[in-house]
């Protein structure tokens, strides 16, 4: 997919800021985020535990609670500026244009109720009053995600399905109303991997035919590279690279990007160690001052520690956050 | 399903076994009726006739098994002091107690509950913080002192509500009962607020408790994404979690209540089976207290029965199973 042919962004996210306060003060969890996703195109968004990517997420989605704060930056969907919006009105678009799928199936499903039940709400909540088209509606959805004998399934609680299962029937919710864009928060991360594989392929399957734009957020970028447009790596809150898929993966310019790259184990030598991006990640009341990557960083110097990098951008689309981009050449 | 009923009657025949004994031998030991209940100036030979014909010259064990065959046929025995059988008596009491427990149970609930959940939703705020503090103060300030003090207030300062019995009552299905009748709801007020307090405080607490747990939940924040009104969260998603452990806590209280009831029926001379047990136990009369207890722990034992019903019916995660 070219540049060139792309229409509007469904989702233009812009200097998205959110905060978390606490007794000594707010602290930035998303550090101002620039995103675009199109119409049927997956957005990556890689980063380690504590980069900020599901709370971009749930920003995105307006579902962020006290002690957080979304204090700053626009959220464009479908032109409309959400942040604008009343609780009411995002409200009637969650679920229905927006949806959401976390991470962990055993958790998101509500015990009590019945499969049908958490599905056809959905529809219920958004001005839909057919109690019996709902109830077809979800069946349909079940049948789309591979969930066998749905017309049984509905009559059930979420403790009669496998963890698969029921990250199928989230993903069927999410399904219902259509949506422009879906969220995925790291949907895979707490299944099988042979599970895994499935939900992948049937999750792509699913939004390629829909033609809904998808942000797969997860740690994981062997998944990402299978799945993804576009992927935006995520450190300390920012989205220190980001563009399409192959310039990111075949010639990283960040040195965190490249750190993650040469630390997934495919693609290491057999019986050599396994490289690491060493230290962690900086928690957030504890950020540096300057690039938030310079005390991890191999190439850090002393502007680093001073400046926050300007974003650059090259000819292939990418943009990224850093002094001293890793040359072509140097790539693995 | 029926298998496991039927195994948990029979443990429960153990259970009322077990309690007959026991309240038996305690009974036997407080003291000696035949000195409260014959008449001083009775002869030696009618004290003796009277003795036997209770039985209370055999020994204890030889009574007990009197008690027990007697038992097994449904006969509890007839009231030393009433000359009637100690259950009937007991029975014509339970209207006037179930009555207030029923009702100080259900203050509570419909109270407790949506003020459990409007703190437990707003945890940590200071309305909310001030409603947890005072629930503190109705758990633990003792029923026979606030009985005393709403008494003080409403029946002799401010002469709005009558201190003691059961007013006017309205008969229904041959059981007379006064919250049918403007009186006797007025007589109701006092013992069943006095009654509902430690109740209603336990209620807002769990509620609470279980809300402010529910709310951060992965369930709930997955609702909210698939666009729910706050409304339905709170009442499809969040209660239907909390209201299993809040219906176990009501079930053991509505038993802990018929049973303890004692004080406050005390207090307000309210005619129910508390009022006769503390009469009972005063006047030796053997029959009527051990009856009492027998009735209790087989209440008890049933309402456990059907909160473990109602468990199942409101988690469909539980199973009643019969162990092996």
């Amino acid at each position: 997919m070219t540049q060139d042919s792309k229409p509007t962004p469904v989702l233009d996210v812009r200097g998205l800021q959110t905060v978390f306060h606490d007794a000594k003060g707010a602290w930035p969890a998303v550090d101002g985020i620039d995103l675009a996703l199109y119409p049927g195109e997956v957005l990556g968004l890689v980063g380690e535990s504590g980069s900020g990517k599901s709370v971009a997420g749930f920003s995105i989605m307006g579902l962020i609670d006290p002690p957080g704060e979304i204090i700053a930056g626009e959220v464009l969907f479908r032109g409309e500026d959400l942040r604008a919006k009343s609780e009411e009105e995002l409200r009637r678009i969650r679920g229905i244009a927006l949806a959401m799928i976390f991470q962990n199936p055993l958790s998101t499903l509500n015990p009590v109720l019945r499969i049908g039940e958490q599905m056809t709400e959905v529809l219920s909540e958004h001005g839909h009053d057919d109690p019996e088209a709902a109830q077809r509606l979800a069946v349909e959805s079940l049948r789309k995600v591979g969930i066998p004998a749905p017309e049984e399934r509905i009559y059930q609680y979420p403790h009669e399905l496998s963890g698969g299962m029921r990250q199928r029937v989230a993903i069927a919710i999410a399904l219902l109303g259509d949506p422009a864009v879906i969220i995925a928060d790291e949907p895979t991360t707490a299944l099988d991997v042979t599970i895994q594989g499935q939900i992948i392929a049937e999750l792509q399957k699913l939004q390629a035919d829909s033609g809904a734009g998808m942000i797969w957020i997860s740690h994981d970028l062997g998944v990402v590279a299978e799945l993804a447009d576009h992927i935006a790596v995520m450190y300390a809150g920012n989205i220190v690279e980001m563009g399409p898929t192959d310039a990111v993966l075949d010639h990283p310019r960040h040195p965190y990007t490249l750190g993650l790259l040469a630390s997934v184990p495919g693609d290491a030598d057999p019986g050599a160690p396994l490289r690491q991006v060493p230290g962690n990640a900086p928690p957030l009341s504890r950020r540096p001052l300057g690039c938030p990557f310079h005390p991890r960083c191999e190439f850090a110097s002393d502007i680093c520690r001073r400046e926050m990098p300007p974003r650059a951008t090259d000819d292939v689309g990418r943009s990224y956050l850093c002094h001293h981009p890793v040359s072509q050449r140097a790539a693995p | 399903m029926l298998l496991y009923t039927l195994q948990r009657l029979l443990q429960s025949v153990a259970v009322l076994f077990a309690v007959s004994i026991a309240v038996f031998l305690a009974v036997y030991s407080v003291g000696n009726p035949v000195d409260l209940l014959i008449n001083p100036e009775a002869t030696q030979a009618e004290r003796a006739a009277m003795i036997s014909k209770m039985g209370l010259d055999r020994p204890v064990w030889a009574q007990y098994l009197t008690f027990l065959g007697n038992a097994l046929q449904g006969d509890m025995g007839v009231s030393f002091v009433h000359g009637i059988p100690a259950l009937e008596l007991i029975f014509s009491r339970m209207p006037a107690t179930f009555e207030l427990v029923v009702l100080a149970l259900l203050l509570a609930s419909v109270v407790g509950i949506p003020i459990g959940l409007w703190v437990g939703l707003r945890d940590g705020s200071r309305g909310a913080r001030a409603v947890m503090t005072g629930s503190i103060l109705g758990y633990s300030i003792p029923s026979f002192w606030k009985g005393m003090v709403l008494i003080l207030v409403f029946a002799v300062w401010l002469n709005w509500l009558p201190a003691s019995g059961r007013g006017d009552t309205v008969s229904l299905l041959g059981v007379p009962f006064s919250f049918l009748t403007l009186d006797g709801l007025s007589h109701l007020a006092m013992p069943v607020i006095n009654l509902a307090i430690p109740n209603l405080a336990l209620m807002i607490r769990l509620t609470a408790a279980g809300a402010s747990e529910a709310v951060h939940q992965d369930y709930v924040l997955f609702a909210r994404a698939k666009g729910v009104r706050s409304k339905r969260i709170v009442r499809r998603h969040i209660l239907r979690n909390i209201l299993i452990p809040i219906i176990t806590v009501l079930g053991v209280e509505f038993g802990a209540l018929i049973a303890f009831s004692t004080i406050t029926e005390t207090v307000f001379a309210w005619p129910g089976m508390g009022k006769l047990l503390i009469t009972s136990i005063y006047q030796l009369d053997r029959p009527v207290v051990v009856a009492y207890v027998m009735l209790i722990t087989f209440i008890f034992v049933v309402v456990n029965l059907l909160v473990d019903f109602a468990y199942a019916a409101l988690d469909p995660r539980v199973k009643l199973v019969e162990s092996m």
